[in-house]
């Protein structure tokens, strides 16, 4: 493994029952970069999430993080590794019951020794970061989408992970709140040096803070192209790419014109 | 609006026809005109027919079904049939439906369904699965409680007092008002048999026997079960599909040690107290039958109430309720956590867990009276 690589997928296979979702999916991920996964809906962008962060075990193939195969490691190893990694979830996974600071709180308290008063204190800083510093006695259900992702942001940054997992982080959001959670991201990615591995179908969020790009594909049932995703939209032949970039349905409003033709 | 104004046909001889269809053959116009017009071809020996579009004004799906259900049976027939003076737009709603496609009657897909021996495999492979994961989640809890024994810190203390107050507090009430009914119930239907053999103060022993021993336990039980069996089993399996209980893995949090063991021990301490205040209100049920009916002083009640139980009585009673306690919580948990999917998966979570709760309740207090038989 090179140095500077974090995260090593090798031959990674996932199934849910007879339907195989991926099929020797092999990439790494290297250190302080945002590397994007991308693809349509369908095609097993957020299972390959769960299987590089150890939420499901591959059916094949091996998934290290930082040298340890999560896959087969004994269950201590598995839990420092877990330390390692943060997630921001789709549904941004906040404790109902709990408010906002709890929610940040809850792996500070678990994990650190600090007293109480340096618990909220750095509870706050971490809110400042993700800009919700007057958020912290409210509930998650009393808080918008926008700002649902950001506390959920800053739970998972608690415990400076050396690798944050990003699910979808401006799904369901409007352009702007989209635009600041991008910007968070790359603010974050610069100060902190956090590896970063987002999953979006977002096309503006991967131009603007991808470094990286790995596009999946559901037919192919793996990857079909990686690189910077600018070269990718003008140099890539590849059809599938192409139909990604230029947003354009797989059967074309000419095909219709064509069946059209077929009726004279 | 008649039908008739939307076509008119017009016979060629040697079994052809041709239909002229006029004006709006749309959604509203569309469903008689399928009705009549099916019919005619259907009594009529046609061999061929010709639709002609050409005075249709507005032409939708449901005129596009039109000529499908009319080319469907023509064909069946063995009979032609032909469009003719289509527009380009009639032409572009047709291939949006896929109008040459639908020639033959195409039964709605059903779902597949497979044969007796693989439905049995598949569900001899979700029982086992089932019973796996529940083994695997009393083993996680027994995990958990060393854990919490060599690290009480460990346990979220303060989660667990919220729940015993939304499991016991909460419930009082409502425990309070149906076991006080119960006892006055018993008292009053007994009452009515024992009086003839003038054994009215024995209503006192059946009463305080039959709450502390069985209906104190069992209705306590039922009733957390309702309440709060089905909330626990709600609240986890919402998490679940929030993924909420991904993230506290994440975060590596055990989800036994930070969802389940709260309620259990809530329960666990709670359920007895509760069947302490049910075993009381029973008796006070019956207190009043036996004053206002009996003609008994409270003194004499509650003497012979005192008289007849005995504390093993009571405490094999507290005993029951606690194992009914562990069990609730259990067997909620465990099916918050199979929840799978949206919103009904919450719904069937909640149902499971009440009706597998109180089934186990009555099948284990069938156990202890066994045992206790057997004593």
């Amino acid at each position: 493994m090179a140095t500077d690589t974090i995260i090593e997928v090798k031959g990674l296979e996932a199934r849910y029952g007879e339907l195989a979702v991926l099929e020797n999916v092999t990439f790494d991920v290297f250190k302080g970069e945002i590397l994007v996964i991308l693809g349509g809906s369908g095609c097993g962008k957020s299972t390959l999430l769960r299987h590089m962060s150890g939420l499901t075990e591959p059916t094949a193939g091996r998934v290290y993080i930082d040298n340890v195969d999560i896959t087969s490691c004994d269950e201590e190893r598995f839990q420092e590794t877990l330390r390692k990694i943060g997630i921001l979830f789709q549904s941004s996974a906040l404790l109902g019951s709990m408010t906002v600071a709890e929610n940040v709180a809850l792996p500070i308290i678990e994990y650190t020794e600090l007293s109480n008063s340096a618990v909220n204190n750095l509870v706050r800083m971490k809110l400042s970061m993700v800009d919700l510093q007057n958020y912290e006695n409210f509930l998650p259900s009393e808080i918008s989408g926008g700002m649902k992702k950001r506390a959920g942001l800053a739970r998972s940054l608690a415990l400076n992970p050396k690798i944050l997992f990003l699910d979808e982080p401006t799904a369901g959001l409007d352009p702007v709140a989209a635009a600041e959670i991008d910007a968070l991201i790359k603010h974050l990615n610069e100060q902190t040096g956090t590896t970063m591995v987002i999953v979006t179908h977002d096309l503006e969020s991967i131009f603007g803070v991808a470094h990286r790009i790995i596009m999946l594909d559901k037919d192919k049932k793996g990857i079909i192209a990686t690189g910077d995703p600018q070269l990718l939209k003008d140099e890539s032949m590849d059809e599938n790419v192409q139909h990604f970039f230029k947003r354009e349905p797989r059967v074309a409003p000419y095909v219709l014109e064509e069946i059209l033709d077929g009726f004279n | 609006m008649q039908a008739v104004d939307f076509y008119e046909i017009i016979d060629n001889g040697n079994d052809a026809s041709v239909i002229k269809l006029i004006g709006n053959i749309t959604q509203q116009t569309a469903t008689p005109l399928i009705e009549r017009l099916v019919f005619l071809t259907k009594t009529k020996d046609l061999k061929s027919l010709t639709v002609d579009m050409e005075n249709v004004t507005e032409f939708d799906d449901f005129g596009a079904l039109l000529l499908v259900e009319l080319r469907q049976n023509i064909l069946k027939k063995k009979g032609s049939f032909s469009l003719i003076n289509d527009t380009r737009e009639i032409k572009q709603i047709l291939s949006l439906v896929n109008f040459d496609e639908h020639k033959t009657f195409k039964p709605a897909s059903q779902k597949r369904t497979n044969g007796f021996v693989i439905r049995l495999g598949e569900t001899f492979i979700e029982v086992a699965d089932s019973i796996r994961f529940q083994i695997s989640m009393v083993g996680s809890i027994i995990l958990c409680i060393f854990h919490g024994c060599k690290k009480p810190s460990s346990i979220r203390w303060g989660d667990t007092i919220a729940h015993m107050e939304k499991v016991g507090v909460d419930a009082l009430p409502i425990v309070s008002l149906i076991s006080f009914l119960l006892g006055f119930i018993i008292a009053f239907m007994s009452s009515l048999q024992l009086q003839q053999f003038g054994a009215n103060i024995y209503v006192a022993s059946l009463v305080a026997l039959a709450m502390a021993s069985e209906l104190g336990p069992i209705m306590t039980a039922i009733i957390v079960a309702g309440r709060s069996g089905s909330a626990f089993a709600a609240e986890i399996s919402t998490m679940q599909i929030y993924e909420e209980i991904d993230a506290l893995f994440v975060m590596g949090f055990s989800p036994t040690q930070f969802l389940v063991l709260p309620r259990l021990f809530a329960s666990i301490i709670v359920v007895p107290l509760l069947t302490v205040f049910s075993n009381l209100f029973g008796i006070a049920g019956g207190l009043v039958i036996g004053i206002t009916m009996l003609g008994l002083t409270p003194q004499s009640y509650i003497g012979q109430t005192f008289e007849t139980l005995t504390l093993f009585e009571v405490v094999w009673g507290l005993f029951k309720s606690m194992i009914f306690a562990m069990l609730i919580s259990w067997i909620s948990c465990f099916y918050g956590f199979r929840a799978r999917g949206g919103a009904d998966s919450v719904g069937n979570a909640a149902t499971s867990a009440v009706v597998s709760s109180i089934f186990f309740i009555i099948l284990f207090d069938s156990l202890f009276a066994v045992v206790r038989s057997y004593w």
